[in-house]
């Protein structure tokens, strides 16, 4: 098997070829690392990474190797390569969050996440790219230039985690971490082909993600299978003692449920505010499409409505930059990371942390922290966090009673295929739109995951379909998740990756120009 | 810095009520900290109880101290406060170098503990009721350190060093209600107050509570209203009392001032002020308005505390005796006269003298023996008595050697010489020294008739009948035997030698 076959795999079928001893982590950690060189950098490079992470990457896959010869039992999951988002503090590796403020600071701990990566001996390809503190929809706000699509290299790949996204869709990791506050996991994995799941909130520890909105963010998976993110998320989920807020349930039967193969009997609901009017035409054709296979595959498909979900992007765009405001406090300059002198006037601690703030910071961060600032505002607090708070009961209410009707919810993951870089960077309105449907399920704590439902007809581009459970649900959104991306691909005669465009090599061009 | 204008405080109280309110923060001596597991330690090296949470790095999420919990419900028990089953942390949120996360993470809307009160005993034994309106958790901050100028405040520092070791220590912040009627007795209350919160955590265990390490500080909110008046007055927040005597005199100082102010016609600005133990004076902190806007919002990071009524149950079988019970039962129990046991009390020597009596002594000799000899030394030693090195079992030896004439108290002073200097128990130390008393009749009679021999004329007075003058003789052969004579039976031997009735 050749390196370019070899990275095409789903990371289970990976694990399966090292668990025969047919390849090594060492050769399978090189070819991604060769494919990070050959597609990522330079101008027409997809940018996924922020940092590539070889020398460590290439050691615990040699140690993989050994122990493997060694007959030593490991985790099935063992010297399978992994991309890391740069949200989430790792030793070894800088973390940035995207942002200028964090250039080059160097976490003295690990998250939780990665120590249970570490557990599982699974080889750190390196972090990846994002909005600048996982604010945006486009990975246009990062610090660091934005990632580009590998569907479209002029198109974005969503965000904040269109960096994990577009590393797994281009083949650079077979899957990755991201995380979900609105649909920072969802949304990119929708407009690359790719899969990424936002588990319940508190099912995966929190520890060590920088926290954007704490009642909110969520960890979870990125790849290119069903069941890639099913085993994904047993490795990183389970409860925490560092996590307040992390459930005690374990994370088991993920990976079973994405087995098991049939939707006989369960009912899905299509949430009628969640579709047609504001959906391209395409995203709709294929989400009916869905709907239609898993009918055939004997699944009941009923209508429930949702009316609150109408006002969860505003209440969302009140809790979020409320919480924010308050967790980006602590990037002051006084500790760690960037520090900016005023230029001129007296040099007092509050001048520093303004002018550093100013300076680190970029504009989507400080439109949030504003409106947050404001939104906690003596006198405003009750008319903006406060009813912001209530609509979060009336979506979770919602979300109750369409969950008495039906075992999971159905929905196009976003309403429009990626645009083209730039065209909304504008209008932040028009940019927090691409969240709407993603939203409602951190509003409520549920769980989501987006899976491809084929190419949209006017563009050609990937359309992301979502499916939602309850609270401690995850696995039938894997159950429900893994037969439809089966029958879609029966369709397809294969991945949907497979249509995606060859990348160039960017490091030939480079040489070139040299 | 300008010097304010006083009244003198009876002026002040012929013209205006002082109301009181104070908010005492009591720092917990749990072995880790309030969310995080770094070590709660005082005076370590600066910047070394420190870990990720508590310095406040991206990632990290705090964790609730269990232990800090039962803390401070004992203490809200304690002041006869109601538990609440729920509560819940907030953020107050100020961008200062002190606080990590430029938030400080404590209870706003519900505190755990609401609804108390203490009644405060003063000296002559007038018993004020106060009425605790909350007592909330939350995290100390660092500790800043001004470097360069010359008040050792911020302002006209060249920097300042910020130590972490204090941040996230847990905190129980004590709210009083508004206190009115103490009329003269303010600065007195105000001292008793604190120290009966500071008895109480200290009787709990909860808090090591030593003021001068900032384990208890006071802020004390002083206002003045002319007599008759319904409205409150303007009130000013003093802070950085650190000590009982500066709880006073800061009460009594802000009244004074307060009062100038208030006659030259000019409204009390609300304000902190600071309290400076040199000048005895305070001076303006900075502005304090109702309206200060910490944007606080239920903390998100953390799930409220809920508390079974078996757990608060548990917690109250758990209520050690309240202090001034215990004073009552124990000046009953011993017999002291009020001014003796109030001496006891402000020596801080109740403990000791409880145990030693506990251990054999009488209350009598207990009192004796701390009040007196080992005080003294204490004094000298500039240490507090009880860390002198006196256990109650060597007081209660002691006693038992003069009980059994085995040494008078002039020799005990020397046992207990010997005991601080390490020479054993008393009874070792008597063997070592050879200091029992001469108690051989044969060897005093000697004493006696040499002593005798040498004042003639003082015999001769004795036996005219002068028996007052046998002291001179007594005093004689005290100085033969180097003071281990028994007094009074060297004196019945030399009555009985010149054949007089004593």
């Amino acid at each position: 098997m050749t390196a370019n076959e070899l990275i095409r795999l789903s990371a289970s079928a990976m694990a399966a070829k090292l668990a025969a001893g047919e390849i090594t982590s060492v050769e399978l950690t090189q070819a991604h690392l060769d494919r990070i060189a050959d597609v990522d950098h330079g101008d027409r490079g997809v940018n996924a990474f922020l940092h590539v992470n070889a020398e460590e990457a290439l050691a615990v896959a040699a140690d993989v190797d050994a122990r493997r010869a060694a007959g030593e039992e490991l985790h099935e999951l063992a010297g399978v390569p992994i991309a890391i988002k740069d949200l989430i503090v790792t030793k070894g590796q800088p973390t940035t969050a995207g942002s200028k403020i964090l250039e080059g600071w160097m976490s003295p701990y690990d998250a939780t996440v990665i120590k249970k990566i570490r557990a599982a001996r699974m080889p750190m390809l390196g972090k990846t790219n994002l909005d600048e503190f996982a604010m945006g929809s486009s990975t246009e706000h990062s610090a660091y230039g934005p990632t580009r699509n590998p569907w479209d290299l002029d198109r974005i790949p969503g965000g904040s985690g269109g960096g994990s996204a577009a590393a797994v869709a281009a083949f650079e990791a077979p899957f990755a971490l991201g995380t979900d506050t609105g649909g920072s996991i969802r949304q990119p994995g929708a407009v690359t082909g790719t899969v990424g799941v936002k588990p319940t909130y508190g099912a995966v520890s929190r520890y060590g993600a920088i926290a954007m909105a704490s009642s909110l963010d969520q960890i979870g998976p990125v790849s290119r299978t069903v069941l890639d993110s099913a085993l994904l998320q047993e490795v990183i989920g389970g409860h925490d003692p560092f996590d307040s807020t992390s459930l005690t349930d374990p994370s088991i039967g993920l990976a079973a449920a994405a087995r098991l193969g049939n939707v006989k009997g369960m009912k899905i609901g299509i949430i009628k505010e969640l579709h047609g009017e504001g959906y391209q035409a395409g995203v709709e054709n294929r989400f009916n499409e869905s709907l239609e296979l898993l009918r055939s595959a004997g699944a009941e498909i009923v209508e429930v409505s949702c009316p609150n979900f109408g006002y969860a992007l505003g209440a969302y765009y009140l809790i979020m930059p409320s919480e924010a405001s308050s967790n980006l406090a602590k990037f002051d300059g006084v500790r760690f990371g960037m520090r900016t002198l005023p230029t001129e006037g007296p040099l007092t601690i509050e001048r520093v942390m303004g002018a550093t703030r100013a300076a680190g910071f970029g504009d989507e961060v400080k439109r949030r922290i504003i409106l947050g600032t404001y939104a906690l505002s003596a006198g405003y607090y009750d008319a903006y966090y406060g009813s912001a708070q209530k609509v979060r009961t009336l979506i979770q209410r919602d979300f109750a009673a369409a969950f008495e009707q039906v075992d999971v919810l159905i929905s196009p993951t976003s309403p429009v295929t990626a645009f083209k870089l730039g065209e909304k960077l504008d209008d932040p309105l028009a940019m927090y739109l691409n969240d709407v449907a993603t939203i409602p399920a951190n509003m409520a704590g549920v769980p989501g995951l987006t899976l491809p439902g084929g190419l949209a007809d006017e563009d050609g581009l990937p359309v992301g379909i979502q499916l939602l459970a309850p609270a401690r649900e995850d696995a039938r959104l894997y159950r429900v998740g893994a037969v439809l991306e089966s029958l879609l691909e029966a369709q397809w005669g294969g991945p949907i990756l497979d249509q995606a465009p060859v990348l160039a090599s960017t490091a030939t061009v480079a040489e070139e120009a040299n | 810095m300008s010097v304010d204008t006083i009244l003198s405080f009876e002026e002040a109280m012929e013209k205006y009520e002082p109301v009181l309110g104070f908010e005492v923060h009591v720092e917990l001596n749990t072995k880790t900290k309030m969310f995080s597991s770094a070590p709660n330690v005082f005076g370590d090296e600066p910047n070394s109880n420190v870990n990720e949470v508590c310095l406040g790095l991206p990632g990290v999420l705090p964790v609730v101290n269990k232990k800090a919990v039962e803390s401070s419900i004992l203490i809200g028990l304690a002041l006869n406060c109601k538990i609440a089953p729920h509560s819940t942390f907030a953020r107050k949120q100020y961008f200062y170098p002190d606080t990590p996360k430029n938030f400080q993470t404590s209870q706003y809307d519900d505190p755990i503990c609401y609804d108390g009160w203490i009644d405060i005993e003063l000296e002559d034994g007038t018993v004020f009721h106060v009425e605790i309106e909350r007592a909330h958790m939350e995290e100390d901050a660092g500790k800043l350190t001004h470097m360069g100028g010359s008040t050792g405040r911020i302002q006209g520092a060249d920097y300042s060093l910020v130590d972490y070791n204090r941040s996230g220590v847990p905190l129980v912040e004590i709210v009083t209600k508004t206190i009115e009627g103490a009329g003269s007795r303010a600065p007195e209350l105000a001292k008793a107050y604190v120290a009966a919160i500071r008895e109480i955590v200290k009787n709990l265990g909860v808090s090591e509570a030593k003021m001068e390490h900032g384990n208890v500080r006071c802020d004390a909110n002083v206002s003045l209203r002319p007599h008759g008046q319904e409205k409150l007055g303007t009130r000013t927040e003093t802070k950085n009392v650190n000590s009982l005597r500066a709880v006073e005199n800061a009460v009594k100082f802000e009244i004074q001032r307060h009062a100038a102010v208030l006659d030259s016609g000019v409204a009390i600005t609300q304000e902190t002020r600071h309290w400076h133990e040199d000048t005895k004076s305070t001076t303006s902190g900075r502005p304090k308005s109702d309206a200060d806007d910490y944007r606080y919002f239920p903390e998100p990071d953390l799930v409220p505390i809920v508390t079974t009524a078996e757990w608060v149950e548990e917690l109250r079988s758990r209520l050690p005796e309240p202090p001034a019970e215990r004073r009552k039962r124990l000046q009953g129990d011993w017999g002291y006269t009020d001014l003796e046991f109030r001496d006891v009390v402000n020596a801080g020597l109740m403990d000791e003298i409880e145990e030693t009596v506990a251990a054999g002594a009488s209350a009598a000799a207990a009192r004796k023996w701390w009040m007196g000899e080992i005080a003294r030394r204490a004094k000298l030693a500039d240490v507090d008595p009880a860390a002198l090195g006196v256990s109650p079992a060597v007081v209660v030896e002691i006693e038992k050697l003069i009980a059994s004439g085995a040494i008078n108290d002039k020799l005990a002073r020397k046992v207990l010489d010997g005991v601080l200097e390490g020479e054993g128990t008393p009874a070792e130390v008597v063997a070592k020294r050879g200091l029992a008393v001469v108690s051989d009749d044969g060897a005093l009679q000697t004493a006696i008739d040499e002593a005798l021999a040498a004042q003639p004329d003082v015999a001769e007075k004795i036996r005219g009948g002068k028996v007052q003058a046998v002291g001179a003789i007594v005093g004689g052969v005290m100085k033969v035997t180097r003071g281990q004579a028994d007094a009074g039976r060297v004196r019945e031997l030399i009555l009985k030698t010149l054949g007089v009735e004593g």
